[in-house]
């Protein structure tokens, strides 16, 4: 096993990505630790999925290392990417439920690429799961067209669960939601944290997820880090922009 | 790291423990659904079952679930083990777990003779359903023209042009390139036949008839089907998928007139001016073939095809293009309005879209056949 001492599940160092020539970002340091829940803010256009895709290795990086679970992904051959692969589920910001597959197969998806597990289990696993995020084991047959938006990410939610992550990359999980659904979905988020023990790495523009859900919170901003640490740290902050975020309209109205 | 899975079986004065140890995760779970499944054997046997966690070493979703289905077929056995040295980090997720309803629904599509008999009436079904959609959208078309004329600032000139780039002014070279070569086909094998009986200048007469008449417009008409008619369906099943065409109605908009009338207008133009640049590239392909090949100078050719087709042949070729287009367009247009949401429907309406086209082509070019044989054109 690649040595694992440090605390942080994923580091990245000096990442600069580039499209054409203009410069999204720009010598990025951050580093997620074990079993947190980091919250990603940043203005919109700021490259917020571009890290995390990054990360994730959709999109190429000019420079820079990035390492999770101690694992340099440039250095990693196939063998060690899909091991890597395996310990993580991401939640893409439309579901990217497979619209030709019904959820049972969505969930079931992943699991029979990766492990040898008998049909009965597979099935009892999906019902698990599915109950899991809060929905009734009926929804197993349904496609995803025919499913409500919170329905979309909760199944997808699922499908990102299904391997038993020790990571988990939620790109922007309660936009689209309505308050309620978007608390539930928060509380839903911090419940499977605490039975799977998860690490959870969450893109949002949502105060109360920020406020209820998150440990601590990473500011982008001109492609760097701008900030990091907990909700009080970034209140006490004097950056401009965390300051209008923080202390904005909206989030005195969170703040109550 | 932790080792495989073990379930050691102690027997106690007053019943059985199961001693659980090792990694219980998703990696080992054939082996660990073997190992629960002979524990589940041990229903009856005993008075008192309990089953011991704490050595196991990692737990997760898979793991915990067949703990569960154990204590579950052990409890229904008669016998209620209980669940001990459950560790703090893991006792939220057994609880979760706890909380599965059982017996998951099963999706069972076997493939019966009866299911097989009942896929078949419903297609036939279905073939009238198909007939009346066609003529629905026509009816529809022919509605939004008539509101378009009466209006002519509602009509969408701009997307026109630009459908007729896509569908016309970017399928001339393949057309071109296409029929050029069935051209020279028909003229090389009409020439190696006929010359056994000395008849080399009739292969003048065969390819201006044949071209003209039939072959030119019936290949170009499919080509088109397979190009356009195809492109068509994606473009408003993709627009369906995504609710374009719902947004463009709730503005008050019909898109019949704004989607699909510029789309078919575009085709109604676009299929006899390749028609007729198909029909000529055949010909030069098979004079060319005539004179290389077969040895007749482009002078006679010219000759001979002018005393063996009249514009008879040329009217009734091209009088048939855009009534194909209409039809290659309306199938085109319902089956992209038909996408439902997945991308597999897009994918099967894509592929009936030109399977239909291709099939109407075809079977209105057999009742234009009849008709101008009985006016004796």
């Amino acid at each position: 096993m690649a040595p694992e001492a440090t605390n942080a599940i994923i580091r990245v160092r000096d990442i600069a990505v580039q499209f054409g020539s203009t410069k999204v970002l720009d010598g990025l340091n951050l580093d997620v630790k074990r079993g947190e829940i980091l919250g990603f803010v940043g203005p919109s256009g700021a490259g917020k999925s571009v890290l995390t895709r990054t990360i994730i290795g959709l999109v190429p990086k000019v420079s820079g290392s990035i390492e999770v679970f101690g694992i340099d992904l440039d250095g990693a051959d196939d063998a060690e990417r899909r091991a890597v692969e395996r310990r993580w589920g991401i939640l893409f910001q439309q579901g990217a439920l497979f619209s030709s597959l019904t959820v049972r197969q969505n969930i079931q998806f992943p699991v029979r690429e990766y492990l040898k597990v008998s049909q009965r289990l597979l099935d009892e696993i999906t019902v698990a799961k599915l109950g899991m995020v809060g929905l009734r084991p009926e929804v197993a047959d349904r496609f995803p067209a025919e499913l409500s938006g919170g329905m979309i990410k909760r199944v997808a939610l699922a499908r990102a669960l299904a391997l038993d992550p020790e990571l988990v990359f939620l790109d922007e999980p309660t936009s689209g939601l309505d308050p309620i659904g978007a608390g539930d979905f928060d509380e839903l988020v911090r419940t499977l944290q605490r039975t799977l023990g998860l690490t959870v790495f969450m893109v949002t523009h949502d105060l109360d997820s920020l406020y209820t859900a998150c440990d601590r919170i990473a500011v982008l901003g001109d492609g760097k880090i701008i900030a990091a640490g907990s909700m009080a740290e970034m209140q006490a902050s004097q950056h401009p922009w965390l300051r209008a975020y923080f202390h904005g309209k909206r989030a005195r109205a969170v703040m109550g | 790291m932790s080792g495989d899975p073990t379930l050691e079986r102690i027997s106690r004065s007053n019943g059985l423990a199961l001693f659980a140890a090792g990694s219980w995760t998703a990696g080992f779970a054939p082996v660990l659904e073997e190992i629960v499944a002979d524990a589940e054997k041990l229903t009856g046997s005993r008075p008192d079952i309990s089953i011991d966690v704490s050595r196991v070493s990692k737990l997760d979703t898979f793991g915990a679930w067949l703990i569960e289905r154990l204590r579950r077929s052990l409890t229904q056995g008669g016998v209620e083990p209980n669940i001990a040295g459950l560790s703090a980090n893991y006792s939220s997720l057994v609880d979760e777990v706890r909380r599965v309803k059982a017996a998951p629904p099963i999706d069972t599509t076997a493939v019966t003779i009866t299911g097989m008999l009942d896929q078949v009436g419903r297609a036939v079904v279905g073939v009238g359903g198909t007939m009346a959609g066609l003529i629905d959208m026509l009816g529809a078309v022919l509605a939004a023209s008539g509101r378009v004329l009466i209006h002519p600032r509602s009509f969408r000139l701009t997307s026109t042009v630009h459908h007729l780039e896509q569908v016309c002014w970017r399928a001339v070279p393949i057309v071109v390139l296409i029929t050029f070569l069935i051209g020279c086909i028909i003229s090389q094998q009409g020439i190696f036949h006929f010359r056994k009986f000395g008849a080399d200048i009739f292969v003048v007469d065969m390819l201006g008839v044949l071209v003209l008449r039939e072959i030119g417009v019936l290949l170009v008409a499919i080509m088109v089907a397979g190009r356009s008619g195809s492109a068509y369906t994606a473009e408003l099943g993709s627009m369906k998928m995504r609710e374009e065409i719902d947004a463009l109605r709730t503005m008050g908009f019909d898109p019949i007139e704004v989607l699909i009338l510029p789309r078919m207008l575009a085709l109604v133009i676009a299929l006899p001016i390749l028609a007729f640049l198909g029909a000529i590239a055949a010909l030069y392909g098979g004079g060319l073939v005539a004179w290389l090949y077969g040895g007749v100078d482009p002078e006679a050719f010219l000759l001979r095809l002018r005393d063996a087709i009249s514009i008879d042949h040329f009217t009734v070729g091209i009088i048939k293009a855009p009534v194909m287009a209409a039809v290659i367009g309306i199938v085109a247009c319902v089956e992209g309005l038909a996408v439902q949401g997945s991308a597999e429907s897009l994918g099967q309406h894509t592929t009936s879209s030109v399977v239909k086209g291709i099939f109407f082509v075809i079977v209105m070019d057999g009742v234009f056949a009849i008709f101008f044989a009985s006016i004796g054109m």
